[in-house]
């Protein structure tokens, strides 16, 4: 199946018409020396009917999480999407166009994005917003090295009860030389207040906190603000953008960066990607945010448009001086969480957020009863560790149930709830975990 | 007037229901405790579904895509985006997938992963791939960081500088600065390729290495790109190749036969996925075997017929992004490239390069082309006659061919073309759409001679005219707020 629409007669004439006789002709600028003599080693053309069994058949070698009962959670949600949703997604005018650079045929997707950058905003009471990022663990290394460049400083304190991953791509990121993270071991499954306040003394650019953390448990975010404040640093969050709709939100709390993954609003799991990071700062820090921003503006009439602005931040005006390489964002699935905020609402976000507590707050009573406490016994949003030795084993019975267990930690399972789950899923997870 | 989601928002209009847990009563200010929560309602726009389903079949009309025309932007390779790739990636055996699934119950994506990763090599040249980058720049993070490491790892650490040409994507140097190298300009020639003498007097035991796309920005071929990679691999640097263009030559040449050590490609413009209005992109990374030990963990590995992710490998950069890369660009790529095959890879590479030829030739009379040469898939072009007699600029033109239907040209790059015009018709154009764009591109010049003020004052036709950029960057407006602007 090819997408070449003209016929091999079509393009004789168009060789002719340029004084050329044969396709090989327009390759004569490259030596002999690197031209393929021999065909790509390579499987041939597949029709789409081929194409439409060969991948059915792939896909169905996998388990499809989404469509049993699924407690893994730790940074990637099985949120229900509306089916509105895809269906303006693959509105093929959003889908199939570029980076909205000609501002004057691309008004629908700077407004979107506009609206986006509002929403995101509105979640997380910051000021400024950008288009998205890469994803929530990307946005949080961009996030430090903005801190870095603000301060002057290089010293990241980071809690080990940031998600992993995040913490290793930090780790990977810093390379650049712009910050230097240290990571604070936190044994009873929240931040270790003392021992970070001990590293306080030593000038840091940033303080990150994953609210609700790694484990799903509430940071003593209270005093937070005014400990890093007070060091001359930056407070970064982290957070779950669903649990905002219940949670007091960064800028309540004095962050001046607010960062996450942005799937949980109506993004499909996908096996990890693509996602969306959002990222949203305080207005001192708005020429300072890397990444795409749309702003507003007139054209010639005074009518109101949108463009993309602020753009001497950016690598195309910066090159070997910018401080991020950052030359895309993730348009489609920001438009896909603004389309989902839009089509839930504001009673209809809490509401998801609360039955996700509530399934959560049921499934840890119930587990506790049936001789399975929590690891660390702290408030939790919709995400927790249960203490259990028999992770695994617990897992394959799971599984074999037809269910896809929590994530297997030291010490336990880190179980997640999400609003497609409900109190029957429940039962049979916790008679499962009883063996039963 | 456009008007905002916010503005059409009506309290209590949103009739989403969620239905009950019903797992008896949870007290919120306890589980959770009062100083958590959120004071005050969420400020969210509060529409019914019908009138978020027209908001944003509304917004949609107000943007184009490659299924409205012709998108010759040079160096972004518009082509279709065919339409089983989103069927794929959407089938719920895909889609569907949570990252931390055990092995044994995701054995089909990471086939299409491995397999992906087999493709990407034969076509590139290359030894082993990673999908893990999310676009083409977060490649290039992803391959210059292993150049480092590389360098690190012999002790080789006196290597500060990595070169890029003065005609290079503003990316390359960004890169290179972000992952802490100093950056140094090479000099195109006159012929527009990489300048021999320049870059010879530039190198030396302190070079990285550098970084090369090959067709270059100009759409022409490095001709001396093998004596390009001995002068830099006899320094001790290594080559970089930006794949950028790397959909001119699929089954014609490959970076990895030309010398290069590290590759990006890009799926959503070489390999059809769609651009998303920005984003999601995906940029896999090759290397050579003596670069696999820094490929991002996990890795896809195959041992007995069966998949798995592999974090063993102590001397690798690391992660770069959350999880696997986006899968869900790779199903697209796949199927996109299942169903070319070889020899639709290598035809769609042919075509592509015979597009950008026809166009080329025949805007030769009307557009001053600064480097003359047989090009690859895209030609720059500029605006240098009209200019000079009657003040008609390239971004003029490109205004107003929005008037006529047409996404323009990338424009005013590469930096080194005075009002430049890059164009890229990709393989999925067809002639008659090619000849109607050569005409208007000819009526267009017609009018910066007859009426250059239509052309001057373009766009005429579109939902708003020209917009006030030094407006939007002096005094930033980039969210709506109820009480006014922030």
């Amino acid at each position: 199946m090819r997408f070449t629409p003209n016929s091999d007669a079509v393009v004789q004439e168009m060789l002719n018409s340029i004084g050329l006789q044969q396709l090989e002709q327009l390759f004569d600028d490259v030596p002999d020396q690197v031209q393929m003599k021999r065909p790509l080693d390579l499987p041939p053309e597949m029709s789409e009917m081929e194409l439409y069994s060969h991948l059915s058949h792939l896909a169905g070698k996998n388990m499809a999480a989404a469509e049993h009962p699924c407690f893994l959670g730790a940074g990637a949600y099985d949120s229900y999407i509306p089916a509105a949703l895809d269906q303006l997604l693959l509105r093929s005018e959003f889908y199939t166009s570029y980076t909205p650079y000609q501002a004057e045929i691309s008004q629908g997707i700077l407004q979107a994005i506009f609206e986006y950058q509002t929403m995101i905003c509105q979640l997380t009471q910051m000021d400024v917003s950008n288009a998205s990022l890469y994803d929530g663990a990307t946005a949080l290394a961009e996030a430090c090295t903005l801190a870095a460049v603000h301060t002057r400083k290089q010293l990241i304190v980071v809690p080990e009860t940031v998600h992993p991953e995040y913490r290793q791509v930090l780790d990977t990121y810093a390379i650049s030389g712009y910050y230097e993270p240290v990571f604070v071991p936190c044994p009873d499954g929240i931040m270790d207040w003392d021992r970070v306040a001990g590293i306080m003394n030593e000038q840091p650019a940033a303080l990150v906190i994953q609210h609700p953390n790694f484990w799903g448990h509430l940071e003593p975010v209270e005093k937070a603000a005014d400990l890093i404040h007070q060091a001359g640093g930056l407070l970064i969050m982290v957070v779950d953008p669903l649990s905002l709709a219940i949670l007091k939100p960064p800028g309540a709390w004095g962050a001046d960066i607010a960062v996450g993954e942005g799937q949980p609003l109506g993004n499909a799991l996908n096996f990890g990607g693509p996602y969306l990071g959002f990222m949203a700062v305080t207005r001192k820090l708005m020429r300072k945010l890397p990444g795409r921003i749309v702003g507003q503006t007139d054209d010639v009439e005074g009518k109101r448009g949108f463009v993309l602005t602020l753009q001497a931040r950016e690598q195309h005006i910066r090159r070997e001086k910018a401080g991020s390489n950052i030359c895309s964002n993730q348009a489609l699935n920001a438009l896909a969480a603004a389309i989902y905020l839009a089509l839930l609402g504001p009673r209809g976000l809490k509401e998801v957020a609360l039955r996700c507590h509530q399934l959560a707050v049921y499934a840890q009573r119930r587990l506790e009863e049936a001789g399975f406490p929590l690891l660390y016994e702290k408030p939790f949003f919709r995400e927790f560790v249960v203490k259990t030795p028999d992770a695994a084993a617990i897992n394959q019975r799971l599984l074999a149930q037809g269910m896809v267990g929590g994530l297997e930690v030291d010490g336990g399972m880190l179980l997640a709830f999400t609003e497609k789950l409900n109190r029957q899923d429940i039962d049979r997870l916790v008679a499962t975990f009883k063996g039963e | 007037m456009s008007q905002l989601i916010f503005e059409k928002s009506r309290p209590h209009s949103n009739k989403m229901t969620i239905p009950p847990a019903e797992v008896g009563h949870v007290d919120i200010n306890k589980t959770i405790g009062e100083e958590y929560l959120r004071t005050g309602e969420l400020p969210l726009p509060d529409l019914n579904e019908v009138e978020t389903v027209r908001h944003y079949t509304f917004l949609s009309k107000r943007a184009y895509g490659v299924d409205d025309g012709l998108y010759p932007l040079g160096s972004c390779t518009m082509k279709y985006n065919p339409k089983i790739d989103e069927w794929a990636a959407r089938l719920p055996g895909l889609a569907g997938l949570h990252p931390y699934q055990p092995v044994e119950t995701v054995q089909g994506a990471l086939q299409i992963m491995y397999e992906t990763a087999q493709w990407l090599s034969e076509i590139t040249g290359m030894d082993q791939f990673t999908l893990q980058p999310a676009a083409g720049a977060h490649g290039e993070l992803t391959g210059v960081m292993m150049i480092k490491a590389y360098h690190n790892k012999r002790g080789d650490r006196g290597r500060t500088t990595m070169l890029v040409p003065d005609s290079a994507h503003g990316t390359n140097p960004a890169t290179a600065n972000v992952v802490g190298y100093r950056v140094e300009e090479v000099k195109s020639d006159p012929r527009g390729l990489v300048d021999l003498e320049d870059l010879k007097s530039k190198l030396g035991p302190h070079i990285a290495g550098l970084m090369l796309t090959n067709p270059n920005t100009l759409g022409l071929f490095e001709e001396d790109i093998l004596q390009i990679s001995e002068l830099v691999h006899g320094c001790g640097g290594l080559l970089y190749y930006d794949g950028a263009n790397l959909n001119a030559i699929m089954g014609i040449a490959r970076p990895g036969d030309m010398g290069f050590d590290v590759v990006h490609v890009n799926l959503h413009k070489t390999f059809g996925t769609p651009h998303g209005g920005g984003g999601p992109g995906s940029g896999p990374v090759g290397v050579k075997k003596h670069l696999e030990e820094f490929l991002p963990i996990p890795r896809v590995d195959k041992r007995q017929d069966k998949y798995l992710l592999e974090y063993d490998y102590p001397h690798s950069i690391g992660k770069v992004k959350e999880f696997y890369g986006n899968f869900g660009v790779v199903v697209k790529a796949y199927t996109y490239m299942r169903a070319l095959g070889r020899e639709g890879l290598k035809e769609a590479s042919q075509h592509a390069v015979l597009n950008a030829n026809y166009v080329k030739e025949h805007l030769r009379d009307t557009y001053h082309i600064p480097f003359d040469r047989l090009c690859k898939h895209e030609f720059v072009i500029t605006a240098k006659n009209q200019m000079d007699s009657n003040g008609v600029a390239t971004m003029d033109i490109a205004k107003r061919l929005l008037d006529y239907g047409y996404h323009p040209p990338t424009v005013y790059f590469p930096l080194i073309v005075r009002e430049a015009m890059m164009i890229e018709p990709p393989e999925t154009e067809s002639r008659e759409r090619l000849d109607d764009f050569i005409a208007t591109m000819k009526e267009i010049a017609d009018q910066a001679v007859d009426n250059p003020d239509v052309v001057k004052n373009a766009p005429h036709n579109t939902v708003v005219r020209r917009l006030d950029e030094v407006k939007a960057a002096r005094n930033p407006v980039v969210r709506w707020e109820e009480s006014g602007d922030v």
